[in-house]
């Protein structure tokens, strides 16, 4: 039940207007729209560059195009939106700088790894409300070629990868934030505290991310006196197939058992044989899934209650080349299906 | 998951981590050694036995021998490497073959085209020019130091022989 606490505890956000995802869209690229989800997306790429002369373009367009067709499918005005809070992988978040130029909207960047999903959604549903906007788009992106000439290697470079790599997500997803209009109920944010627990290998950041996960999980739990049963589905961001099972484990040894309900959007928007290593990865990995096959399933009643836990590896190649570990971080928005005899009241 | 306040639950904490890192251990897939050394062994040899051949096509069809050859060969093996990079097939047989495509004069060869291509946005100097010997510069001044290392243990040692 939510009463008028705007806080529970000290780390979770409690929403007390009627704020909801009014609308949404995604953009990806080619390998996405190869997977599972492929039906699910409103813009397909099949050109890694978008036709564009960089990846970094190409990204931003990604971005662009996300942001624009969010606010279209809300039948809403460019001019109606009060304020974007969006970031993405790249340094000083070139690609939300960048896009939101073109859009001319105010602005808030935001940076938090792949956890900017999640921290975009949060901050713009605090903004909607305490009313400082009316309508604000949380949007973030990642792409695939701009990720690995960031972190890693020249993406041509013959290096062999271990099974444990992650393939950073090509898209771009986003959500206008507004008062009750239709759209799944944002009820709750968990804002998650940096959590290192020493791992050290830039390849398997499922590992590193998973205690941040579990913590944030569990402080959600904790706060909002909930369990694992109140969710039809708890999706992390990027976990993949290592992180997946260890925070199951650090969950069930805490005395919570998401088995059941926990899935992760890493696993989620490729299928195995599509040659992803142990899955996706980026910021645009919870984004586009939770911008598209989560929203759409709460519009239609397949999930009625859904929390996103999007997690962040807060690395850069500086830190893990001075031999530091890597701090991570998740954060939660629990969203809410609305039922049509409710809507009507 | 309280902030640890007590050395007790600092040393808990402590504990906890060393657990995870242990259950890491055993949940991470680990790399197939094995099977990565002999598809290194095999490519790698056959990328070699593929070097003789045409070096034996340069000694047979031109006005080379052995010593001469080596020259035209390298630079044969490394434009086909540089080739095959910009078509966007070197990376994959480099994730099939690990070392096997890393090792020979074809891995120097990819890690510099691919740098090369890369950063080719940034422009001919600052992109390209400054960032083709990223993966490769090391390769280049360890393989001079150790050069130079080893010319000095010999120089010593064959003037004290000598």
């Amino acid at each position: 039940m939510r009463d008028g606490r705007v806080r529970l505890g000290r780390q979770t956000w409690q929403f007390t207007g009627d704020v909801r995802i009014v609308s949404s869209a995604v953009a990806v690229g080619p390998k996405e729209a190869q997977g599972p989800l492929a039906g699910e997306f409103d813009l397909v790429f099949d050109d890694l560059y978008l036709g564009e002369k960089t990846w970094e373009r190409a990204e931003r367009k990604l971005l662009e195009m996300a942001v624009q067709t969010a606010i279209d499918k809300g039948a809403l005005a460019n001019e109606e939106i009060d304020v974007i809070v969006a970031g993405d992988l790249l340094n000083q978040i070139i690609s939300a700088t960048f896009a939101t130029r073109s859009l001319q909207f105010p602005f808030l960047g935001v940076y938090g790894a792949c956890s900017t999903s999640m921290e975009s959604l949060a901050i713009a549903a605090a903004l909607v409300n305490a009313g400082y906007a009316t309508y604000a788009v949380a949007a973030c992106s990642s792409h695939n070629c701009t990720a690995e000439k960031q972190y890693r290697y020249p993406t041509e470079y013959g290096g062999q990868k271990p099974p444990y790599a992650q393939w950073t997500v090509t898209g771009a997803g986003a959500a206008v934030v507004g008062k009750g209009i239709g759209g799944p109920r944002i009820t709750h944010a968990t804002i998650g505290r940096v959590v290192d627990w020493q791992q050290k290998d830039p390849f398997d950041m499922g590992s590193a991310m998973a205690p941040a996960a579990a913590d944030t999980i569990a402080t959600h739990f904790r706060d909002t006196a909930r369990t694992p049963e109140d969710y039809d589905l708890i999706v992390t961001g990027d976990l993949a197939s290592v992180g997946t099972p260890l925070v199951r484990e650090l969950l069930a040894e805490m005395g919570y058992d998401i088995g059941a309900v926990h899935r992760d959007c890493g696993l989620m928007i490729y299928s195995p044989e599509q040659g992803v290593f142990a899955g996706g990865s980026g910021c645009a990995s919870s984004a586009v899934v939770t911008y598209s096959h989560i929203v759409k399933g709460l519009n239609s009643g397949t999930y009625r209650r859904v929390l996103v836990v999007a997690t962040g590896a807060l690395l850069s190649p500086i830190t893990y080349q001075q031999g530091e570990s890597i701090p991570c971080i998740a954060h939660a928005v629990a969203l809410e299906r609305v039922a049509a005899a409710e809507e009507g009241a | 998951m309280k902030v640890p306040q007590t050395s007790d639950a600092l040393r808990q904490q402590r504990l906890r981590i060393e657990r995870y890192q242990q259950r890491v251990k055993e949940v991470k897939p680990k790399p197939p050694v094995a099977r990565n050394g002999v598809k290194a062994f095999l490519v790698g040899g056959l990328i070699c036995a593929f070097g003789q051949a045409i070096q034996n096509f340069y000694m047979y069809f031109f006005d080379f021998n052995e010593r001469t050859a080596g020259n035209p060969t390298v630079a044969t093996l490394i434009f086909l490497s540089a080739m095959l990079t910009g078509l966007g097939v070197y990376d994959k047989i480099g994730q099939f073959a690990g070392a096997g495509t890393a090792v020979p004069v074809t891995g120097f060869a990819n890690s510099i085209a691919s740098a090369a291509i890369e950063h080719r946005a940034e422009g001919y100097v600052l992109g390209v020019g400054s960032n083709m010997f990223k993966l490769a510069g090391s390769v280049i001044v360890f393989g001079v130091v150790a050069a130079f290392v080893v010319g000095l243990i010999r120089t010593l040692v064959v003037g004290m022989g000598g």
